[in-house]
């Protein structure tokens, strides 16, 4: 059974939890050969093979649409007559997959935790009702399409290099579907829904003029910064900073909450986050209930010394 | 202009999840149903659009018996007619394929939801309509536009967001700000009980189906450490935690 694994490029070279996704293919019971593809332009794309993966699909283009990048996936799938098609979650992949399974009258199971079970019927574990619980999903298509859930997957380098090789398909009509008349992004900050370390902030640091302590923390963190959804709303920090139900989903390894009481909504973008640390004034803030590690106190205070720590130990 | 707009029923964000017949049912005793947050803001933009310049909006719902309250609210917020396919709405391909039959041949020139419903949260719907009727899709919409039979749409990437021109018909899956949530008024709540509400079969079956579900572990208790001591923290993140 072959695997095909749709990748994107972050920064330079392959996302983070694109080789999460081809590390997880590699491991799945019954697969043989991971397949990678992936579009644009980036660095080291053999490297692949670390993961798991045997050849890399390369479309030199990079696709403009989920339209073009669903039909590059087709090809990849045709041409290797896979089986299994895996995505890391996020908001290109889960287009490109939900047109690519269509076309292939199949369906698509998201935020998947753990590696299928495929001695009998194809089971595989997911992550439903925003991170409160798992469901173990049978599914009965023919071919398989996994998104996995980013920070299941342990990436453990290995030694192998991928085969890249050029993929020319024509997307000119589909990419002439839409045009992209702009990009506005926030430069030099890191990926939000990518990172490994989050410090956030919420209404109770009191005014965007606050926010330099938690700032300076996350600097020294190498952390990337959030907010809550009262904080976007009142427009002290950008929308895409909006951690929560209804904003981004994260899942780091180390979440720090600052002046964040914690409500069910902010909880359910950050409860799978491994570790995550609550720093608030109030004693009875809900928060503390989810948390691992908590600090009761000032954020002013509490935010330099926490700053200071991590340079000494620097 | 005609607007397809899909709304599903799910639990109330602070509803507490838990599951009967030895965890093979979600337990929906006690459970307050919502329209999903994110295909509430896709309802309040197309009726935003029926104000502002005129629409024709049918709300669209794959489900039981049980989410016909939310699909009244849709019509009490706005929609004019009402669909609802007759399944349980557990499997994406599934849902996507009774949402593309339905539209099929019926002229809809924008077909709205969220960008994904806050129970099985795959995301996957709109763009699989999209796929199965042939036309674009996009999501999370955060902004639309519609000028003549193009639209401009900005979508969130990461970091940022993206400004994109498109055209006519074409699948949104939308998020906040796109619009603020309305709130159905007295008028709006008294017309919505004569609207119709058109029950069909689902003419499909599911592709994938759940054996069995879990909750996760307890989490354990909270570690405090003195605000005197907060750069403790950092040595205990390191050295127990084993995340710095």
């Amino acid at each position: 059974m072959k695997a095909v694994v749709f990748a994107e490029i972050g920064d330079k070279t392959y996302k983070k939890t694109s080789l999460e996704a081809i590390q997880y293919a590699s491991k799945i019971n019954g697969v043989t050969e991971v397949h990678v593809v992936v579009s644009g332009n980036g660095d080291a794309l053999s490297d692949a093979g670390k993961y798991g993966a045997t050849v890399v699909h390369h479309q030199a283009a990079p696709c403009l649409n989920s339209l073009a990048a669903s039909q590059v996936l087709n090809e990849a799938i045709n041409a290797v007559q896979a089986k299994v098609i895996v995505a890391a979650k996020s908001a290109l992949g889960d287009a490109v997959m939900a047109r690519s399974a269509a076309s292939y009258k199949s369906t698509v199971v998201g935020n998947v935790v753990a590696l299928p079970e495929t001695s009998g019927s194809f089971v595989v574990k997911r992550s439903i009702f925003t991170g409160k619980a798992f469901a173990d999903t049978v599914i009965n298509s023919e071919i398989k399409f996994l998104s996995v859930k980013k920070n299941v997957v342990e990436l453990t380098e290995g030694s192998g290099s991928a085969n890249v090789q050029n993929l020319a398909v024509n997307t000119t009509a589909t990419e002439a579907l839409s045009t992209v008349t702009e990009t506005l992004k926030a430069s030099g900050t890191l990926s939000l829904p990518e990172a490994d370390r989050v410090v956030s902030g919420g209404r109770g640091l009191k005014g965007p003029e606050h926010w330099q302590p938690l700032l300076d923390l996350a600097e020294a963190l190498g952390a990337a910064t959030a907010c809550s959804k009262p904080v976007s709303d009142l427009d002290w920090r950008p929308h895409h900073e909006h951690v929560g139900q209804t904003g981004v989903k994260v899942a780091p390894n180390l979440y720090i909450a600052c002046g964040i009481s914690g409500a069910i909504q902010h909880l359910a973008g950050v409860n799978s986050s491994k570790v995550i640390v609550v720093i608030n004034k109030d004693p009875e803030a809900p928060f503390f209930k989810a948390a691992d590690y908590g600090i009761v106190g000032d954020a002013f205070e509490v935010l330099p010394k926490l700053t200071a720590a991590l340079k000494n130990l620097n | 202009m005609k607007i397809l707009v899909c709304i599903s029923s799910v639990p109330d964000t602070t509803s507490k999840i838990a599951f009967e017949e030895n965890n093979t049912k979600f337990a929906k005793a006690g459970i307050q149903y919502i329209i999903g947050p994110y295909d509430d803001y896709a309802l309040a933009r197309a009726v935003e659009i029926k104000e502002t310049q005129g629409a024709d909006i049918t709300v669209l719902n794959v489900g039981l018996a049980e989410s016909e309250p939310q699909i009244r609210k849709a019509l009490a917020i706005g929609a004019d007619t009402a669909v609802r396919i007759d399944a349980d709405p557990t499997d994406s391909f599934f849902v996507a394929q009774e949402i593309a039959s339905y539209a099929q041949g019926k002229g809809f020139d924008l077909i709205l939801m969220g960008r994904e419903t806050t129970d099985y949260n795959t995301g996957v719907v709109h763009g699989m309509v999209g796929e199965l009727l042939g036309i674009p899709s996009f999501s999370p919409v955060m902004e639309l536009n519609i000028e003549g039979s193009n639209i401009k749409i900005s979508k969130e990437i990461e970091g940022g967001k993206e400004k994109i021109n498109t055209t006519l018909p074409a699948v949104l899956g939308c998020q906040e700000p796109i619009a603020e949530w309305k709130i159905p008024s007295m008028r709006g709540i008294m017309s919505a009980r004569t609207k119709p509400l058109e029950v069909i079969s689902p003419s499909s079956t599911p592709q994938s189906e759940i054996k069995v579900f879990e909750l996760p572990a307890p989490k354990g208790a909270c570690k405090m450490i003195p605000a005197e001591e907060a750069e403790t923290l950092i040595k205990l993140l390191q050295t127990e935690a084993k995340v710095l």
